[in-house]
């Protein structure tokens, strides 16, 4: 039976070059839907795992409880101390607690695509530890910022997707003048912000505290210790959450919101290229007639027809998954885009083609080929020898 | 026989051909009725055209507030009549649902959007309450809010002054607005003096780009530098800040009529193909090169119009189903302009995929046809 099977499959395939267009149209057609359907789910992707790769789970963030995000968060320079000198912060070499009071607050400048929309900017006060903390913050141009004046640092997101923050130039903010003196990387969510001397940020903005402390945990019980001291202290209202877990929150809205537009896009598209499947492989199994039919004649049987038909009907579709995974990932991979995080300002993102993806695209053109196969299979083998026969 | 049924009986021949790629049509057109509407509601600022109006706010970014003290200099330029503020108030209902809502001076925000319909009993109260409230209708009704009831918000920006960011207001007031808002205006109190942006309305025939030129000009290098800008472009900066919805709308239609294309010019091409005696009899009838052009295109025609209507109207229903589903958070209608789009789609698409096919039919020489060569 499986040699009869794979002798009609091997019949069938070669003759494709003989009716191509019809088949083109399957793989046209699904190469379509997978394409569409990874490039959407890539841009979660990419946003998620920008979001995951930000933030240590051996560090926490301290914000002002019920704040939810650092721009809501604020408060002052004595909360600020006394924060510092909880225990279950890890010392640096210098024997000082190691963490980084940080001050956010938000610039404007304009997508490079744009000529006058602006869109927000996280600007990042830090102190110095702020850099032992994400040690894989690295100076890939110019030099780091002078604490005591307005210079700044830039993430390479920012350099990459907004116009007037480029080494050398001038950003001005509420009178001020800020000059940019050097390029960062990190490959996650800093890449988006621009970086400062925080006491310098403080008296040009009339702010006096912070908005977020960021601290390196002492140990695997670190962060019990510093949570459950900071909830005992009456002098603080504070919320203590491991870094990592602060920006992986955030990626939830996003995720649902594309995710739902993804699932609708896709189901439709799908839908259309079951019917287009059909159609070609209707129209493939009525070209054959006549050859099925002789072979049913010359003694082959029902069932390796329908296999065999299945099985040409799901080589297309593979194919067409995989030109679509392949147009999707030659055409978005690293593709930056940038969107609203929850601070209310841009966070730029790579669209990412993960292989997980590229499985589920092709599962979903497998799964459509084997509904557009099947009734024509049926019909091919369910035809009576002697009319297909006597058919011109 | 009619011409229109000639064409409507050959579109049948091979009914299971047709209505297949009548469904994948009918699929791409609801797809592409869905995915504009979105668009339309992602780029709905720019319909709300109120060149009457400017909004003052930070140059740096609307999320640093401006002083209060600026109001009587914004009022003092010729040309502006009224000035209102508003002061982002970052509210949160119940768990965490996060509102629309701001901080503002009643009387200033009624002058300044006459369009927000509501008693003048209501405004007075407002004016009148301190703790006052007022939201609009569809939101009212989403949470269930009655005028006179105490509702309880959280913010999470201001806390009061006892610490505490449980905040209770009494609604006063419900609106109907001309367009469709979700704000939820709450009395200015405490909030330091400042806001996050000014709305000026201006003097009929007012130099709008004039004004803000000269408001910019007198903040400039003060540490509240402004940015002034028509209602307009500052809510299309709002939307924008989301991500450019449009390009992702613009890849997927690409695609899925690029598709389209193959699947119903495939279809048009077969059944071109299998007829070539029957036209060869017809032109031998008499019938003229272009009328057999004609049929064919017709048949193209005939296709992508009854698919894409059909995909249009299915578009219409499901998106007021999602506008009901979604207790009109999210509006999504297929306005004119979608429609319009869409017959414009129709048009070109059955000329793509009907031309090449049409021409082939009308080249078609009756002996070579009829001989099968």
């Amino acid at each position: 039976m499986l040699r009869q099977a794979l002798a009609i499959t091997g019949i069938g395939i070669r003759s494709i070059p003989e009716r191509w267009a019809p088949s083109l149209v399957i793989v046209i057609g699904l190469a379509g839907v997978v394409a569409v359907f990874t490039a959407l789910l890539a841009m979660a992707a990419g946003f998620e795992s920008t979001l995951r790769a930000t933030g240590r789970s051996d560090a926490a963030l301290i914000l002002r409880g019920g704040s939810d995000a650092e721009l809501n968060s604020a408060f002052d320079r004595e909360s600020t101390d006394l924060i510092r000198e909880e225990p279950g912060i890890l010392k640096g070499s210098d024997g000082k607690p190691l963490a980084s009071a940080e001050l956010m607050v938000i610039a404007e400048l304009v997508r490079k695509d744009d000529v006058k929309n602006g869109a927000n900017i996280t600007v990042r006060g830090v102190e110095p530890p702020a850099f032992a903390l994400r040690p894989h913050l690295k100076m890939v141009a110019g030099r780091n910022f002078t604490p005591g004046l307005r210079e700044m640092i830039v993430g390479r997101g920012v350099l990459q997707q907004f116009q007037g923050a480029n080494l050398g130039q001038v950003v001005r903010m509420r009178g001020s003048e800020w000059t940019v003196v050097g390029a960062f990387e990190s490959h996650d969510a800093h890449d988006s912000e621009l970086w400062c001397d925080v006491e310098v940020a403080r008296t040009t903005f009339g702010r006096r505290g912070s908005s977020s402390v960021l601290a390196a945990l002492d140990g695997p019980e670190g962060f019990a210790r510093l949570k459950s001291a900071v909830a005992a202290d009456p002098r603080l209202t504070m919320d203590v959450m491991r870094e990592q877990d602060y920006f992986s929150g955030q990626t939830k809205q996003f995720r649902k919101t594309i995710g739902f537009l993804a699932g609708v896009v896709t189901i439709i598209m799908a839908l259309g290229a079951v019917f287009a499947a059909l159609n070609s492989m209707y129209a493939a199994v009525a070209a054959r007639g006549k050859e099925i039919a002789t072979l049913r004649a010359i003694g082959f049987g029902g069932l390796p027809v329908v296999v065999s038909v299945m099985i040409e009907a799901l080589l297309l579709a593979l194919a067409g998954g995989l030109l679509g995974a392949l147009i999707a990932y030659a055409l978005f991979n690293n593709f930056a885009v940038s969107t609203l995080g929850q601070n209310f300002t841009q966070v730029v993102f790579d669209f990412k083609v993960t292989p997980e993806l590229v499985i589920r695209g092709l599962v979903i053109a497998v799964v459509i080929g084997m509904v557009g196969g099947l009734l024509p299979a049926l019909r091919a083998a369910r035809l009576p020898i002697t009319v297909s026969l006597r058919e011109q | 026989m009619t011409k229109t049924s000639f064409v409507v009986a050959n579109l049948f021949r091979k009914r299971t051909r047709t209505i297949l790629t009548l469904l994948s049509v009918i699929m791409a057109f609801l797809l592409f009725g869905l995915l504009q509407s979105v668009n339309t509601v992602f780029n709905a600022g720019a319909d709300f055209v109120g060149a009457t109006r400017l909004m003052v706010q930070a140059r740096v970014s609307f999320t640093s507030p401006l002083p209060i003290s600026m109001v009587p200099k914004l009022e003092s330029m010729p040309g502006v009549t009224r000035v209102a503020y508003q002061q982002w108030f970052g509210g949160v209902w119940q768990e965490n649902t996060p509102l629309i809502m701001f901080s503002t001076d009643p009387g200033r925000y009624h002058d300044v959007y006459p369009e927000y319909v509501m008693a003048d009993a209501q405004w007075q109260t407002f004016a009148r309450t301190r703790t006052g409230m007022i939201a609009g209708k569809q939101l009212a009704e989403q949470y269930g809010w009655k005028i006179g009831q105490k509702i309880p918000i959280a913010s999470n920006i201001y806390p009061q002054k006892n610490g505490s960011k449980a905040w209770a207001f009494d609604l006063v007031g419900i609106f109907d607005g001309k367009d469709e808002d979700y704000f939820d205006e709450a009395n200015q109190f405490g909030v330091k003096g400042r806001a996050n942006f000014f709305v000026l309305k201006l003097a009929d025939g007012a130099n709008a780009e004039a004004i803000s030129h000269s408001i910019d000009a007198m903040f400039e290098n003060s540490p509240d530098e402004t940015k002034t800008q028509t209602e307009k472009d500052f809510n299309i900066s709002f939307v924008k800040q989301v991500g450019d919805i449009g390009l992702i709308v613009r890849w997927i239609l690409f695609a899925v009529f690029f598709t389209l294309l193959l699947v119903v010019g495939n279809t048009m091409a077969q059944s071109v193909r299998e007829r070539i005696p029957e036209l060869a009899v017809l032109k031998t009838l008499g019938f003229t090169d272009g009328s057999v052009l004609g049929f064919v295109l017709a048949e193209a025609f005939a296709l992508c119009l009854f698919g894409g209507l059909i995909g249009l109207v299915l578009a219409s229903i499901s998106s007021a189903l999602v506008s009901k589903g979604t207790g009109g958070q999210f509006q999504l209608t297929l306005d004119g302009s979608v429609w319009l789009i869409g017959i414009v789609a129709i048009v070109l698409m059955s000329l793509a995929v009907g031309l090449l096919p049409a021409l082939r039919a009308r080249r078609l020489r009756i002996v070579d046809a009829l001989a099968g060569r």
